[in-house]
């Protein structure tokens, strides 16, 4: 069963297209990884599925599942880390769908926030301002509110970027037993290596899909060398896409 | 003689008592607000929208005089006018919301004194761009006390997701649809707080009680709510202190409180316990963890 289907996604900024006509379906519980070089719409299409941005064209189908099931992990630099909050009130923000605007922290919601602490390694970190952790720790507290959010559909914004490599493998397995429970994981990625060893399924992006598919087939060094090759730059002067006039006339 | 000096003039004339109630309403729901707007770097935003506001207050107090009902009412219009237009236009064009902003709060200024000085005469003006916290009656401060208590109910309300929109917007537009809302009250908000200071302080003050404190609380925490707290107590001592020296020295009263805030200031920038200069100069010894 499908969790996510794209039907001719196209998302972007400005009427200037970053993912350009996406076509196809994620299953329930699979594990994907979103790869692509800098530029490709690897950020775009994950915000464009959690629903902070609007498909310019196309639409996306998330299978029933509702806005509050789904738990999106941001780049760090989309934080403002000079704002003074303590790493358990902002873990506990991942409460949010049972909170909401006035409901208090409990007892209960209390351990649940100090239980997933603990899973990603932040005992005693509970008051810590999050301005003064490391970008590895950030990236823990990141995932613990992940984690409280228990969503049925994940998406990681390049959640192993810039973190020492004991850090990426404890936060890896995070994201494997996740798999393992039956959640829907979505990666946007970089390291090649753990793509292929720990994801089955990979979406080479390049401004549009290159290749989807199993992870073996999928990537290989053709597909990236094609996506090597997307061209970056926004053309001011381009004209309305064409394959939207030959969809429109089969239509 | 410290008595006579210090407590004095609030047990013996009730133009201070008033003052102080006053000051205490705009400091409880000011404060807040400024830190806020600090947080999110939205000062001089905060500085801007309290020119903005000039015009309609300036209408208002010419319809009715010193009423502050009227001059609220004018203020509020002309502050969302001036923001909604600085929006549209930012986003319609391109241009920096804060560009589009400076150069609508500039036209909203020099219109508003436009108004004042063609129909008003100059104390009217100094009145308006100064304030005069000594001069509020019954009246006036039963609406400073009303706009302060909407000012802390709402913000309760809107608390949460103001923070997490602050912290992390991406985050909060995935999992809620209070942000915006959020943003718009805020901004209300503000409106309301300065025109609320606007009879105390005037218009080109009305921002400094809500700002300085902020600035203040900032030297002395990293936990947000203890900034609020230290900002309202910064708010509420400026306040009480600059109608101490106002009193005995004739100083303007708005002024004179804006003045003994910048003094805590400029110490919490030397001493205080988070970033201070001395802080940083004379650190101590490192610790273990």
């Amino acid at each position: 069963m499908a969790q996510l289907a794209f039907r001719n996604v196209t998302l972007g900024y400005d009427r200037h297209p970053a993912v350009h006509h996406l076509n196809g379906e994620v299953a329930s519980g699979a594990l994907v990884a979103v790869i692509g070089p800098n530029g490709a719409g690897k950020s775009t299409l994950l915000r464009g599925i959690v629903g902070i941005l609007k498909p310019l064209d196309g639409s996306i189908h998330l299978g029933g599942l509702d806005a509050r099931d789904i738990a999106y992990l941001p780049q760090s630099a989309d934080i403002d880390r000079t704002f003074p909050i303590s790493v358990f009130d902002f873990v506990g923000t991942g409460l949010w769908r049972g909170t909401g605007l006035f409901g208090g922290i409990g007892k209960a919601a209390r351990e649940k926030i100090l239980r997933a602490m603990a899973s990603v390694g932040l005992n005693g970190f509970e008051n810590r301002p999050i301005g003064t952790l490391s970008g590895g720790q950030m990236q823990r507290v990141l995932f613990a509110r992940v984690l409280l959010q228990d969503a049925r559909l994940i998406v990681l914004d390049e959640p192993f970027n810039a973190i020492d490599s004991k850090t990426t493998a404890d936060l890896l397995a995070l994201v494997k037993h996740w798999h393992h429970e039956g959640r829907t994981v979505l990666a946007a990625l970089h390291d090649m290596e753990m793509v292929r060893t720990h994801f089955s399924e990979t979406l080479v992006l390049a401004r549009g899909p290159v290749a989807w598919g199993p992870t073996a087939e999928v990537l290989t060094p053709e597909n990236l060398m094609i996506a090597m090759r997307m061209c970056e730059a926004f053309d001011d002067s381009a004209t309305a896409c064409a394959a939207d006039d030959v969809s429109s006339r089969a239509a | 003689m410290v008595h006579d000096a210090l407590i004095g003039p609030f047990t013996e004339f009730e133009f201070m008592r008033r003052a102080l109630a006053a000051v205490i309403a705009l400091s409880l729901a000011g404060a807040p607000i400024g830190v806020f707007l600090m947080l999110r770097r939205m000062s001089l935003v905060g500085d801007a929208m309290a020119h903005a506001i000039l015009p309609g207050a300036a209408v208002g107090f010419l319809l009715s005089g010193l009423n502050l009902f009227a001059m609220t009412a004018g203020g509020l219009i002309a502050g969302f006018a001036v923001a909604i237009l600085a929006g549209v236009v930012a986003r319609s064009t391109g241009l920096k919301e804060d560009a589009s902003l400076a150069t609508f709060y500039l036209a909203s200024l020099a219109l508003g004194v436009t108004i004042v000085s063609i129909k008003g005469t100059n104390i009217d003006l100094l009145h308006v761009l100064f304030g005069n916290i000594l001069a509020m009656d019954d009246q006036t401060l039963l609406v400073v006390a009303f706009n302060a208590t909407v000012t802390l109910l709402v913000l309760a309300v809107i608390y949460r997701p103001l923070v997490i929109e602050s912290v992390d917007p991406l985050f909060l537009r995935t999992v809620s649809r209070a942000g915006g809302p959020a943003h718009l009250a805020f901004l209300a908000l503000v409106v309301i707080n300065l025109v609320n200071g606007f009879q105390a302080l005037g218009t080109l003050l009305a921002v400094g009680l809500m700002i300085l404190p902020a600035g203040i609380a900032r030297f002395w925490s990293r936990d947000l709510t203890v900034m609020i707290c230290i900002a309202v107590v910064a708010a509420v001592v400026s306040g009480y202190a600059g109608l101490v020296l106002s009193f005995q020295t004739r100083i303007p009263s708005g002024p004179a409180i804006i003045l003994v805030a910048t003094v805590f200031y400029i110490v919490s920038v030397l001493f205080g316990r988070v970033g201070g200069v001395v802080r940083q100069m004379f650190p101590g010894r490192h610790l273990e963890a």
